[in-house]
C-alpha cells in the first residue's frame, strides 16, 4: 500500500513541483545563466502530448483497412505530430535557452608551415631516382591503361558498336496493318480528318519501328509520292525524329489562312509534320521528316506495306544516312 | 546521467576535445543560410521513405495484364513494374503516404539546392578558400537531377516512358559516339532491353544516393574546416573573426525544428497534395503519348530548351552530323553548368580579386557580379517558362507558335537587358547608401557643434 503511496507522491511531485537551476555551485557556469520562464514550459509540455496524440492517431487510423482518405489522414497525423515537433524545438530555442552569442577565429588563410613540410617529404624521398620525370610518365602510362581495361568490361552492357540496329524495322513488302487490338484495317475503315494508330500485322508491338500512324488526305492535296498513297491514305512511323515520342495530336485546320490542312503533331515537343507532303516538318523543332511507309491496298481491301520506310525511323543520331530501313 | 554517457565514450574514444570543439562551433546567424540545411534534412527524408519504397517496388519491364483492384486499368497489359507502383499506391496502407511525399521530397530538394546556390552565388560565399565546396555542392545538384529523372523514369508509366524517349534521344544525338552510348546504355535502340530497368533502379537506389551521401559529408566537412562566411553586420565581424550562436545550445534546437518542420510541411504535402497520380496517366507503351505531358519542375528547363531550338540539324552532303535534341538537350545544359562549374575562376580572372574571404557581399555591393549572374538566371528561367508555353495557349489561348518566336527573341535579348539594368541598380543602390551615410554624418558633426 505504502508503494502505490510513493508512487503517487513522486507522480504530484513530477507534475507540479520545481527544481532549482541545475547548475553546479562549485564551478563557474560555461554557458550563461537566465531565469526560468515556466510558463513557456508548460507550453512545451502541452506540445509534447499532442505529439503523443497525433502518433497514436497515426497507429490507429494505420490500423483500419480500406478506410475511406486514408492516406490523407495519415498525413495529416504523421505532418502535425512533425510541424508540432518543429513548434517545441523553436520555442525551446527562443525561450527556454539561453542565446549566447561566441567570437572565435577563423582558421589561417593561408598555407601552413606544414604544407611546405609534405611538399619536401615528397621531393625529398625521390633522391634515388634519376629518371624521374621518365618513371612519373610511364607510371601514369601504365596506371591510365589500366584504367581503360578497368571500364572496358562496361561494353557488356549492351550492343555498342552494333548502331545498325538503329535502322531495322519489323514492316516489310506484304506486310498487313493491323489496330491496337489486332484486327487488320481495310481501306475503307480509313476515314477523312480522322487518325488511326496501327502496327505491323504479328510482330512486337513494343518495338520502337512498330507503331505507325495513318491519315487519309484528300487526293486533291496530297502533293507528293501519290503512288504511296493509294486512294490518299498516307503512313508514317508514329515515332517522332525529334525526340522519340510517339505522335499521337492530329491537328485539324482551325483556321485556314495559316493551317491549311490537318497535320501531325507530336505532344512532346510539338515538332509538326505535314501528312500531305511527305511528312515535312513545318513547325517545331524536329530536324528531319517523319518517314514514311508506302501502302498499298490488296484484293481483298486490306491495308499493306509496301516496302518499309524511305529513311531510318526514331530520333536521329551522327551519321544516320537518308537511306532506307531494313528489314531482315 | 550526462556525466555517465560523455564519460563512457571519452573513456573509449577520446572523443571529448573534439565533442567540445563539436559543441562550441560558431554559427553565424542569417535566414538563408537555412536553405542548405533544407536540403540536407529533405535528403534524410528522401532516404528513409525510398526505403519503404523499395520494399514493394519490382524492377522489371517484363509485361503483365493488370486484374488489381482498380477498375480503370483492369486487362490492361503493362509492364510488372507499372503494375508494383499502382498496387503500392493503391493497396498498400501507407503506400501511398510515402510515395507522394518521396515524391514532394524531391521536387523540394532540388528546389531548396538551387536556392541555396543561388545564395552562395549572389553574396559571393563560392570564394577562395570556398571554391571547392562550391563545386562538391554543384555537383550533387547534377546528381540530383539526374536522380530525380530517374525515379520517376523507372515507374514505367506514360509519362515516364514519354521522358525516357526524349532521354534517349539526346543521348542518341551526341555527336559522334551518340548511336554508341545510348545503345551501350539502354542495351539496344530503344525502349532498350530488359535489363535497361534494373540498371535505372540500382542507380537510382544506391549508386547515386551514395554519391550523393558521399559529396554532403565532403561539403559538409569542408564547411566545417573552413567555418562559415558571414556577413558584415556590427563591428565585430572581420574577415578574421567570426560571430554567432554556438552548435549547443544555441544552433541545435532552432535546426532541429527546421528539420522537423521540413519533414512535417513534406508529409502534410504527401497526404494532402496529389502529385504524379500514376494510376491516370497509364502504362507506357511506345506507340501512346499524351497531350500535356510536364516533367518535374526541376527539368522544365530542359522541356523548354528542346522545344525553343528551331528545326535544324547539322547535315553535310545528306549525311546528319548533329540532330536536333542536341542543341537544347545537351548542349544547352553542359552551358549552364560550364558556366556554374567555372564561375569562381572566372570571376578571379575577370576581376582580378584572388584574395581569401570570409566577409560575404550583398549582391548591390558587387554589382557586375549581380547583373552577369541575374542575366543567367533570367536567359535560364525563360527557357524554363519557354515549356510551358504549351499550358499558357490552353489556359490562356495566345499562340503557342507567336510564344515560341516571342520566347527565342526574348532569351537572347532580355538577359543581356538584365544585365545592365541590374548592374545600374545596384549602382545606384550603392550611391543612395553613400549619400545618406554622408548626410548622417554631417548632421552627426551639426549636432555636436
Amino acid at each position: 500500500m505504502s508503494r502505490v503511496k510513493d508512487a503517487l507522491v513522486s507522480a504530484v511531485v513530477l507534475l507540479v513541483g520545481r527544481a532549482a537551476p541545475s547548475a553546479r555551485p562549485d564551478r563557474e557556469p560555461l554557458v550563461e545563466q537566465g531565469s526560468p520562464s515556466p510558463g513557456w514550459e508548460v507550453v512545451v509540455l502541452i506540445l509534447l502530448a499532442l505529439v503523443a496524440g497525433c502518433a497514436i492517431v497515426f497507429m490507429v487510423l494505420f490500423s483500419f483497412e480500406g478506410l475511406a482518405h486514408q492516406t490523407q489522414y495519415l498525413g495529416l497525423a504523421l505532418g502535425a505530430a512533425f510541424v508540432l515537433l518543429a513548434a517545441i524545438c523553436i520555442v525551446v530555442a527562443n525561450k527556454l535557452i539561453v542565446t549566447e552569442e561566441l567570437e572565435e577565429d577563423y582558421p589561417d588563410l593561408e598555407h601552413s608551415a606544414e604544407s611546405d613540410d609534405v611538399e619536401q617529404v615528397v621531393v625529398d624521398s625521390g633522391s634515388r631516382f634519376t629518371r624521374g620525370r621518365l618513371v612519373k610518365l610511364a607510371g601514369f602510362g601504365a596506371l591510365g591503361t589500366l584504367g581503360l581495361a578497368l571500364i572496358t568490361p562496361a561494353l557488356s552492357l549492351g550492343p555498342a558498336f552494333a548502331t545498325q540496329k538503329l535502322k531495322w524495322t519489323p514492316w516489310r513488302r506484304g506486310r498487313r496493318l493491323v489496330d491496337s487490338q489486332g484486327a487488320p484495317l481495310k481501306a475503307s475503315d480509313i476515314e477523312a480528318g480522322s487518325f488511326y494508330t496501327a502496327y505491323p500485322e504479328g510482330a512486337d508491338r513494343e518495338l520502337i519501328g512498330s507503331p505507325i500512324v495513318v491519315v487519309r488526305v484528300p487526293l486533291a492535296d496530297l502533293k507528293s509520292r501519290h503512288d504511296w498513297a493509294p486512294q490518299g491514305i498516307v503512313a508514317f512511323s508514329k515515332i517522332c525524329t525529334h525526340a522519340g515520342c510517339a505522335i499521337s495530336l492530329y491537328r485539324k485546320p482551325t483556321f485556314v489562312p495559316v493551317e491549311p490542312r490537318p497535320a501531325l503533331v507530336c505532344p512532346c515537343h510539338y515538332s509538326t509534320f505535314d501528312p500531305a507532303d511527305g511528312g515535312k516538318v513545318i513547325f517545331g523543332p524536329a530536324g528531319r521528316a517523319l518517314p514514311q511507309l508506302p501502302l498499298a491496298v490488296d484484293a481483298k481491301g486490306y491495308l499493306r506495306a509496301q516496302a518499309n520506310f524511305d529513311e531510318p525511323i526514331g530520333p536521329s543520331w551522327w551519321g544516320v544516312r537518308k537511306g532506307k530501313a531494313y528489314t531482315t | 546521467m550526462i556525466r555517465g554517457i560523455v564519460r563512457f565514450v571519452d573513456e573509449r574514444t577520446g572523443g571529448s576535445p573534439f565533442l567540445k570543439k563539436a559543441l562550441r562551433y560558431v554559427f553565424p546567424d542569417h535566414w538563408s543560410f537555412l536553405l542548405g540545411e533544407v536540403a540536407l534534412y529533405v535528403f534524410m527524408l528522401l532516404v528513409a521513405t525510398g526505403v519503404y519504397l523499395t520494399f514493394f517496388f519490382d524492377d522489371s519491364r517484363s509485361q503483365t495484364v493488370y486484374h488489381g483492384s482498380y477498375a480503370p486499368l483492369h486487362g490492361a497489359s503493362m509492364s510488372r513494374a507499372y503494375e508494383s507502383v499502382v498496387h503500392l499506391s493503391l493497396d498498400v496502407r501507407a503506400g501511398l503516404l510515402m510515395r507522394q511525399t518521396h515524391h514532394w521530397a524531391a521536387d523540394v530538394f532540388v528546389a531548396a539546392i538551387v536556392l541555396h546556390l543561388l545564395r552562395v552565388l549572389f553574396t559571393g560565399a563560392f570564394r577562395k578558400p570556398r571554391d571547392l565546396t562550391y563545386v562538391v555542392g554543384a555537383t550533387m545538384l547534377v546528381l540530383a537531377l539526374l536522380e530525380g529523372y530517374l525515379g520517376y523514369s523507372m515507374v514505367d508509366d506514360l509519362l515516364s516512358g514519354m521522358g525516357l524517349a526524349i532521354g534517349y534521344s539526346v543521348a542518341l544525338s551526341l555527336p559522334i559516339v551518340g548511336a554508341k552510348f545510348a545503345t551501350l546504355l539502354w542495351g539496344g535502340p530503344f525502349p532498350g532491353s530488359d535489363a535497361f530497368w534494373p540498371r535505372m533502379y540500382i542507380a537510382h537506389v544506391l549508386i547515386i544516393p551514395i554519391l550523393i551521401a558521399v559529396l554532403l559529408s565532403v561539403h559538409l566537412l569542408l564547411v566545417a574546416s573552413r567555418h562559415h562566411t558571414q556577413f558584415q553586420k556590427s563591428e565585430r565581424e572581420s574577415e578574421q573573426t567570426v560571430v554567432g550562436v554556438p552548435t549547443f545550445p544555441g544552433q541545435a534546437p532552432r535546426s532541429l525544428g527546421l528539420m522537423f518542420g521540413t519533414w512535417g510541411v513534406l508529409f502534410l504535402l504527401g497526404g494532402l497534395a496529389q502529385i504524379n497520380p500514376i494510376w491516370l496517366w497509364g502504362p507506357y507503351h511506345v506507340g501512346d503519348s499524351t497531350n500535356g505531358a510536364q516533367p518535374d519542375w526541376y527539368l522544365g528547363w530542359l522541356i523548354g530548351a528542346l522545344r525553343l531550338v528551331p528545326s535544324f540539324d547539322i547535315v553535310i552532303g545528306g549525311y546528319t552530323l548533329v540532330p536536333n535534341p542536341f542543341w537544347g538537350g545537351a548542349l544547352f545544359p553542359a552551358v549552364v553548368f560550364g558556366l556554374l562549374y567555372l564561375w569562381p575562376w572566372l570571376e578571379r580572372k575577370l576581376s582580378g580579386d584572388i584574395a581569401f574571404h570570409n566577409l560575404l557581399e550583398r549582391p548591390r555591393e558587387n554589382p557586375t557580379r549581380t547583373g552577369a549572374l541575374l542575366a543567367i538566371v533570367v536567359w535560364v528561367f525563360l527557357v524554363f517558362m519557354a515549356g510551358s508555353a504549351d499550358r499558357v495557349y490552353v489556359f490562356l489561348g495566345l499562340s503557342y507558335s507567336h510564344q515560341i518566336w516571342a520566347y527565342r527573341v526574348a532569351v537572347v535579348v532580355l538577359p543581356v537587358v538584365t544585365f545592365f539594368a541590374i548592374r545600374r541598380v545596384c549602382r545606384e543602390l550603392l550611391a543612395g547608401e553613400l549619400v545618406r551615410e554622408i548626410q548622417r554624418d554631417a548632421k552627426d558633426k551639426a549636432a555636436v557643434t
